[in-house]
């Protein structure tokens, strides 16, 4: 027989369209409109999970987001897995394939609840406790037994090959929650002429409506009316209403990101549909109207399958026309559970007793009970539950300490309603203790928003509708209700002696019960933060919608402090997991950060580069000939440009015109160097340093006339290099008259570098003298290149004779043609990044955050040339002379020569004096560049070292993994140290 | 994400295109090389960090590029005033009316 517990005439689903799917390899039906639980129990299955700690069996306990036991994974493909779907939200679609998760080998027989009977070696804190001794277990036995038993679900093994969008969108109103609230209060912003979007987590809005067989609003059943709310609502232009679309977080400045899933129930979804949209809303006002949670009683025995919450016992009875057993027992402090015991009776099933944990209960409700006739006993407690994959039967105590058993397949419980603060408590606002009713309530908020309904606190019907619409500045109006039914009772905290005997669990998914929150106060840990972390009670998905009002009750009690006292955690988003797909969106892959690219770039691509990325840029990194290596390739550019010519795309160099009359008179703020005497036409070295006085950037800076200076900065700088003279501009030195501009994207740069690097350009150029008396290194012209306007410079990164050609950047690739055109004849190569470090090392030259690092002074650089000591200011003067910077011992820029020639350092490895010495040893400094020089047939260093000019000539030591490398201290520059090829 | 309003352009804009730089009102002293180490701590390193208001700059570095002062809770993220680089710091007197 299908669907046994499937109820006749209940429910609200049209039953025209049965659905297949599997749990577990096993095939099932269910109906449209189900959700995976909902079918499960309609076809008698309460297991569907185990939990985390002790592997015990577990049913669905909730029909709503709070579900912290019936997690699943849900598989489409290899590639479309997602695990820990609660089984309670997901909808139902044809062949959808769930499967049970924590366990081994199969759900019904799980060898990992064996941790249960290993219960008492697991107490509160155990991890705390047990793993920190012997140091030599954690490789052999503590890592590994921790990492098998961490994580719930198993990830997917391909990328995710969905789509995710994201959305920004703008409103008066956004009202988060579609129950009575939520529709009501869209109703009166909609009339105000407000626009208005209005998101429920549900397929459909309604909220609760849904669930109750009972009320009456205007002459309709709840689900009738809120129908007819919703249908109405979106025939108006201003409304916007988002169904399956999660309000998941509140952050500044009334911002709500609202997560929309879009194909998740789908069977075959929508090719042309993303899985789903990332709403980020910015409304003029908040409604919250999250409504509230049901909590489960804490009693022994409380986890076993076929006990759930009273409410969602009642909305799968009434919503999905299913029932969650043939013989029911309540256990309740809390009215509304009645209603349920009451909605099941009608439809035919034995309920068989109530057990109230209130010792009086209103007169009315009684006798509705007895009507029924339903036996109640009251100021009575469940001791104990029996069943082992699902519950059979329960010991009650009665008030005079009498022991009652009753055969039972399904126990319904209660302990009240907690409101929903979640997003208020997001949005900043402070959470209120009430005495009467014992829940923290909503306060004020210090963004624009108000919470209606459920969420408040508020009980009655009448008054939520009130409520919604006085939110929204209406005078309320007058809705025809009844039979609402009461919300009175409830109890946070342990019920009989649970917290000294049984397994009462608080936190159902990561199996905290009242005794280890017990525990944890026993053992100090005074507040809930504490016993949160201690105990990991609220730590689960869940994040402690059912758990942490009790384990907060618990905790108070034993302590005996007023629950306010204790504090309530912090509720951060995610409300509900959500998945990174949505927060990633369409950054992925090519579209993760922007791919710069010069204008050069496709010759090189033309040309076989291979490319390495710089910041965001891709630069040509070596360009190999047919069956060279990369080391071949790179000797031979550097081999080429020494002895003939290379050129070399540089027009990934920042670059930043500095224009204005007090053009120079702020480069002596910004730079070290002085700029005074500079005459036009010639070019500087210049170092720019923080207040601090640590190299913050460096590069040549080229004086085109009194007003107007041509800087470069390194290629990743030029945006921060930027940002730091925009800031001394606009906030020290308003009062000069100084223009800055990014130009770095304006030219094209092509550096043609070597000993016929004249000869190559100089037929190129008109407009110039570039001869080497005219001309000479360090100097800057503005000319023509193939009658291109184009800023010359006479600059070399490499040591040999060099000039930089700068042309507009649409004219880049035309101009590197010609040169090529005329380099090429001659022997001369292109030569990438690599070779330009290998050649630039070779002489010294320091790369700003590969030879610096943020605490390297100029003079730690043995750059002390380059600061202007006369100046009266400029950015890191003062800092420079602070104690330490202007102590002994300081690491210094060096050079190291290996003993053996062919042994190249690796970059970041440590220095020491005396390898013999005992571990740790005391570290002098690091190799900061390090290649192999085919040019001088050996390999070179650069690194910081304590003292380092100070131990020139000295033998220090590089220990490695499997080796002891020797290493002299020497000068930094490797290669022509007179400068003779510079300036050839 | 905050939306900050910007004194330059006049106009309420996303977080996104600004950039935080700092307390607001920290004085470089032009004749910086006379200093003693204690006021140069003090100017460099030494920061408010306040459960309250932050008077703070921000500069719209997507947008105008300029910088500008702000008061901001930072309880809240309430932007109580926005105003230009240059203009003298509120009065105490006016950032406790302004927290009201």
């Amino acid at each position: 027989m299908t669907q046994p517990f499937r109820i006749k005439g209940a429910g609200t689903l049209p039953h025209t369209r049965t659905i297949q799917f599997t749990f577990d390899g096993q095939s099932y039906e269910g109906y449209e409109g189900d959700t995976l639980a909902s079918a499960l129990l309609a076809n008698g299955v309460h297991l569907m999970g185990r939990s985390f700690k002790y592997h015990r069996p577990r049913g669905v306990v909730a029909a709503g987001p709070e579900e912290p036991n019936a997690l699943v994974g849900i598989t489409r493909d290899r590639a479309r897995h997602t695990p820990n779907v609660r089984a309670s939200v997901q909808e139902l679609y044809d062949g959808l394939n769930a499967t049970s998760q924590n366990r081994f080998p199969t759900l019904n027989f799980d060898i990992g609840a064996l941790n249960s009977l290993m219960s008492p070696f697991f107490p509160a804190g155990f991890y705390y406790k047990t793993f920190k001794w012997p140091a030599k277990a954690w490789d052999a036995l503590y890592e590994p037994f921790i990492r098998r038993a961490a994580g719930l679900g198993e990830a997917p093994t391909e990328s995710d090959p969905d789509r995710y969008v994201n959305r920004f969108a703008h409103c008066d109103v956004l009202i988060i929650g579609g129950g009575a609230a939520g529709l009501a209060a869209a109703q009166a912003a909609a009339e105000k002429s407000q626009s208005v979007i209005l998101c429920d987590e549900n397929p459909a809005m309604g909220g609760w409506l849904l669930a109750d067989s009972d009320i009456q609003i205007d002459g309709q059943t709840g689900a009738q009316w809120a129908a007819n709310m919703a249908a109405e609502l979106a025939t108006r232009d201003n409304v916007r209403l988002l169904t399956r679309t999660t309000g998941f977080g509140y952050f500044q400045h009334n911002m709500v990101g609202l997560v929309e899933r879009i194909t998740d129930h789908q069977a075959r979804p929508e090719p042309s549909q993303p899985r789903e949209r990332m709403w980020q809303v910015r409304a003029k006002q908040v409604v919250i109207a999250q409504g509230s949670i049901e909590r489960a009683m804490v009693f022994p025995g409380n986890d076993r399958p076929g006990i759930v919450l009273a409410g969602a016992a009642q909305k799968w009875l009434n919503q999905y026309g299913v029932s969650v057993g043939s013989r029911i027992g309540v256990y309740t402090a809390c009215d509304t559970a009645y209603a349920a015991a009451f909605d099941l009776h009608e439809a035919g099933i034995g309920i068989e007793v109530i057990v109230d944990y209130r010792k009086v209960v209103d007169e009315t409700i009684l006798a509705q009970a007895r009507e029924h006739k339903i036996e109640v006993v009251l100021g009575a407690t469940v001791a104990q539950t029996t069943g082992r994959l699902r519950i059979n039967g329960m010991q009650v105590k009665t008030a005079t300490g009498e022991q009652k058993e009753f055969d039972i397949d399904a126990l319904l419980m209660s302990a009240g309603w907690t409101p929903s603060l979640h997003l208020y408590s997001q949005s900043r606002g402070k959470p209120v203790w009430d005495e009467a009713s014992q829940r923290f309530l909503p306060g004020e908020s210090p963004q624009d928003c108000i919470c209606v309904g459920g969420c408040t606190g508020t009980d009655s019907m009448e008054q939520v509708l009130a409520e919604a619409e006085r939110a929204l500045g209406n005078k309320p109006r007058k809705f025809d209700i009844e039979d609402d039914v009461s919300t009175d009772g409830g109890i946070i905290g342990a019920t009989g002696n649970s917290t000294e005997k049984g397994k009462a669990f608080v936190d159902f998914q990561n199996d905290v019960t009242a005794k280890d929150i017990a525990l944890a106060v026993r053992e100090g840990m005074h507040s809930i933060e504490h016993v949160k972390r201690y105990t990991t009670n609220g730590m689960a998905t869940d994040q402690g919608k059912l758990s942490n009002m009790h384990g907060l009750a618990i905790a108070a009690n034993l302590l005996k402090k007023p629950i306010p006292e204790v504090g309530l955690t912090t509720f951060r988003p995610p409300y509900t997991p959500t998945t990174f797909g949505s927060f990633v969106g369409h950054t992925r892959g090519p579209l993760f950060d922007p791919e710069r690219k010069t204008p050069i770039h496709d010759w090189a691509v033309e040309n076989g580069a291979d490319f390495e990325p710089v910041s965001l840029w891709q630069r040509a990194w070596y360009f190999p000939r047919a069956g060279e290596t990369m080391h071949e390739a790179v000797d031979r550019e550097c081999r080429t440009t020494r002895e003939i010519a290379g050129i070399f795309d540089a027009s990934t160099l920042g670059k930043i015109e500095v224009t204005g009359p007090d053009a120079a008179a702020f480069m002596n703020i910004m730079y070290t160097n002085s700029w005074d005497k500079l005459k036009a036409g010639r070019a500087k070295y210049g170092i720019m340093c923080r207040e601090d006085g640590f190299i913050y950037d460096d590069g040549v800076v080229g004086k085109l006339s009194d007003t107007r200076f041509h800087v470069t900065t390194t290629t990743g700088g030029a945006p921060r290099v930027l940002n730091h003279m925009e800031d001394y501009l606009q906030t020290e030195f308003p009062e000069m008259k100084v223009w800055l501009t990014s130009t770095s994207e304006q030219w094209a740069t092509i550096a043609v570098q070597g000993p016929k690097a004249r000869e190559i350009i100089e037929p190129l150029v008109t407009g110039a003298d570039i001869s080497a008396e005219n001309f000479p290194h360090m100097s800057v012209v503005e000319c023509k290149v193939c009658g291109v306007p184009a800023r010359l410079f006479r600059i070399s990164f490499t040591g040999e004779l060099g000039f930089e050609i700068n042309v507009p950047a649409d004219y880049g690739r035309s101009i590197w043609d010609a040169v090529w055109r005329r380099a090429q004849p001659l022997g001369a190569c292109a030569y990438g990044t690599e070779a330009m470090h290998v050649m630039r090392a070779e002489k010294g030259y320091i790369i700003v955050g590969q030879d610096t690092d943020g605490t390297v002074t100029p003079h730690d650089a043995g750059l002390s040339w380059a600061i202007a000591k006369s100046k009266p200011d400029f950015v890191g003067k003062r800092g420079m002379m602070r104690p330490d910077l202007v102590r002994e011992g300081r690491r210094q820029l060096v050079g190291l020569k290996t003993s053996d020639p062919g042994k190249v350092l690796e970059e970041g490895a440590q220095i020491v004096e005396d390898p013999e010495q005992p571990v740790p040893m005391k570290m002098l400094g690091f190799v900061t560049s390090s290649y192999w020089s085919g040019t001088l047939g050996k390999s070179i260093a650069l690194a910081l070292i304590e003292d380092g000019s100070l131990r020139l000539g000295e033998t220090l030591y590089v220990p490695m993994a499997d080796e002891i490398i020797e290493v002299e201290v020497t000068g930094t520059v490797f290669y022509d140290e007179k400068g003779e090829r510079l300036h050839g | 994400m905050l939306l900050i309003h910007c004194p330059y352009c006049e106009a309420d804009h996303p977080e996104l295109e600004f950039a935080n730089a700092g307390e607001a009102h920290i004085v470089r002293p032009r004749e910086m090389s006379n200093m003693s180490d204690e006021d140069f701590e003090a100017m460099f390193f030494i920061r408010d960090n306040p459960k309250g208001v932050s008077l703070e700059r921000w500069r719209h570095v997507h947008g105008c590029g300029r910088f500008f002062n702000a008061l901001r809770h930072t309880v809240s993220d309430t932007f109580l005033k926005v105003y230009k680089a240059g203009e003298a710091r509120p009065s105490n007197d006016e950032i406790a009316k302004l927290i009201k």
